[in-house]
């Protein structure tokens, strides 16, 4: 990969960044009721709307509001949550590591046991484990994140008792240092598993199709020939090709990861950004809502510009080519 | 950046395909079925329902029965009844985006694949743009400003869910465009507007089919999943939200969440079964 491809793809997520404010921007000057609304919230006073008009420049010319609009943002200025009076992006900051830690989690799991998974079923293609993989994974993927979530809840949590119902820690103790850490693990387990499931299915399919394509082709045959191993076949000459569009999948679905994180906080009780979401929605707190759209959609363009530059250095025809 | 699997299918005159060669594979069969059920279910199942979703019917936290065959909630009302509305709910959604899906992703395809140059450029970009897009959180943001309905959804979902049926396409279109048929079109002088009706959109129908499929069955979980989060419309009765009030009985009642969830699972398997077969059809068997 070159430097100059590099600095090329960043100077393109400027752009992204720019329309991704101007998608929220329009959002709010297209709702319904006065523009203050969408960016003070449904609970304020006269006076308190006031210096919001004027903090916006809401009397002025929309390009000059746009222009107003984006160096607040830029100041990382995401405007004040009217329900805590704070400002909206150290509302949403204070929840982003409870839902980081289940959203990476899973994406790791998830990887490996996609990659894993299918290889399993593109070993052997066509036999008995590669259609039991390929099954679950149909049926996985089709399968909605909470009820994943509530089938675990009811067998290991409730029936089984092996896990917590809900929460990230256990309220009635005090937990510090290793204990803490075991605790939230165990408290982990369940959101992580319902939260991966899709993501296993996902990655495992285009795994396995991606083996069979590759199992097929001259270098892999050469390196047959040239006496190398099934396992050394498989790994360095077929995984490495196969992952390019495992690479471009987990990246292009972290914004669902995300949105399942937002569902499985909800069926699990966890303290992330989804219980904050949709209690923002639903008092009508526009700020915290806009200030967790941009934090989401800046962390999706984030993950696709290290997806394509991870692409380009797994892959050496674009890498010599 | 795709963000579903879609394999590459080759660019080949039309007519060929047939429903009969998906319906022959077991994955299309199965699918149809599925999709059939789920269709059916939600078109004619409300009027069929025995009971309305609202009417208290039974006893409190009945087991499912013959006469309540998904048993029924904390206040006697008749959970099938209920999944049926809300399939309803699914399938007018899952409509509206794929409507609205076609009509942009098309137009966009076939213009950009066809007319290349900068106007490619133009509608490329774009694309990529709305694909970077998180869907699910723009709903949201849209829902949290314009208030929860179906309508809202319908828009932002279809608005922001057709980049890759248009990149599909254009591919689509810009390994047809330099084949012979489309030459001899040229050459017989007919209209860009009349190739591309003629000539070009039948032939890219078939990949176009797969992709709006797997789309409507992303559609499905995310219009569940907003539901579920108490963001639909409170004036219908979605899948989703029945899965969440099942959630709050579920020590008592497991038949209250499960089936609203299960018909997701099979209107969403039933759609990928399909999009799967009619890609083997294609000839890209896997």
């Amino acid at each position: 990969m070159t430097t100059r491809y590099a600095v090329w793809r960043l100077l393109q997520v400027l752009p992204t960044c720019a329309g991704i404010l101007l998608v929220g921007f329009l959002l709010i000057h297209a709702a319904p009721g006065d523009p203050v609304l969408a960016l003070a919230g449904d609970g304020g006073d006269e006076a308190y709307y006031e210096r919001v008009r004027n903090k916006f420049g809401l009397d002025q010319p929309l390009v000059v509001q746009l222009g107003t609009y984006v160096a607040n943002v830029i100041r990382g200025d995401l405007g004040t949550s009217y329900t805590s009076g704070r400002p909206a992006l150290d509302v949403v900051f204070e929840r982003v590591p409870a839902t980081l830690l289940l959203t990476a989690t899973a994406l790791a799991l998830s990887t490996f046991l996609g990659l894993a998974a299918g290889i399993a079923a593109a070993a052997r293609p066509h036999g008995a484990r590669d259609a039991l993989i390929s099954a679950t994974s149909l049926g996985l993927y089709a399968t909605p994140v909470f009820l994943v979530g509530q089938l675990m809840m009811l067998l290991f949590a409730l029936r089984m008792g092996w896990f917590p119902v809900q929460g990230m820690t256990t309220a009635r103790e005090n937990y510090t240092g290793l204990t803490h850490v075991a605790d939230v693990a165990h408290h982990l387990v369940l959101p992580v598993i319902a939260l991966a499931a899709q993501e296993i299915a996902a990655v495992a399919r285009l795994t396995r199709s991606g083996l069979l394509d590759e199992l097929g082709r001259d270098h892999v045959r050469t390196a047959r020939a040239k006496g190398a191993g099934e396992v050394r076949v498989m790994v360095k000459h077929a995984l490495r090709r196969a992952m390019l569009p495992v690479v471009t999948l987990v990246g292009g679905r972290v914004g669902q990861l995300v949105a399942g994180t937002i569902v499985v906080e909800a069926v699990f009780s966890w303290p992330g950004v989804g219980g904050l979401m949709v209690s923002s929605v639903q008092a009508r707190d526009t700020p915290i809502v806009l200030a967790l759209f941009f934090v989401i959609a800046m962390t999706v363009v984030l993950a696709n510009l290290l997806t394509d530059l991870a692409y380009r250095w797994l892959d050496p025809r674009v890498r010599y080519g | 950046m795709a963000d579903v699997p879609v394999p590459e299918l080759t660019g080949r005159p039309a007519h060929h395909q047939s429903w009969t060669a998906v319906l022959a594979r077991p994955a299309g069969a199965i699918g149809a079925f599925l999709v059939l059920v789920v269709v059916v279910g939600g078109i004619i199942g409300p009027w069929v329902a025995p009971n309305d979703p609202f009417s208290v019917d039974g006893p409190s936290l009945a087991k499912p029965s013959l006469s309540f065959p998904m048993g029924t909630d904390a206040l006697g009302r008749d959970a099938f009844s209920g999944v049926l509305h809300g399939l309803r709910t699914t399938l007018f959604v899952a409509g509206g985006v794929a409507a609205i899906v076609v009509v942009v992703g098309m137009s966009v395809g076939l213009a950009a694949g066809y007319r290349a140059g900068w106007l490619d450029q133009v509608l490329m970009r774009s694309t990529e743009f709305v694909q970077v897009l998180p869907r699910f959180f723009l709903a949201i943001v849209v829902i949290a400003m314009f208030g929860p309905g179906l309508r809202q959804l319908v828009l932002v979902l279809g608005l922001s869910s057709w980049p890759l049926l248009a990149r599909v396409v254009r591919a689509e279109t810009l390994s047809l465009r330099e084949r012979e048929f489309i030459e001899a079109a040229r050459a017989d002088g007919s209209s860009p507007l009349r190739i591309i009706l003629r000539e070009l959109l039948p032939n890219v129908v078939p990949s176009a089919v797969v992709v709006v499929g797997l789309l409507v069955a992303q559609v499905m979980l995310i219009e569940a999943s907003l539901g579920f989060l108490g963001l639909g419309d409170p004036n219908v009765v979605s899948l989703g939200s029945l899965a969440s009030e099942g959630q709050d009985f579920i020590r008592v009642a497991w038949w209250l969440a499960f089936f609203p969830g299960l018909a997701i699972v099979v209107a969403v398997l039933g759609l990928n079964l399909l999009a799967d077969a009619v890609t083997g059809s294609l000839g890209g068997g896997r």
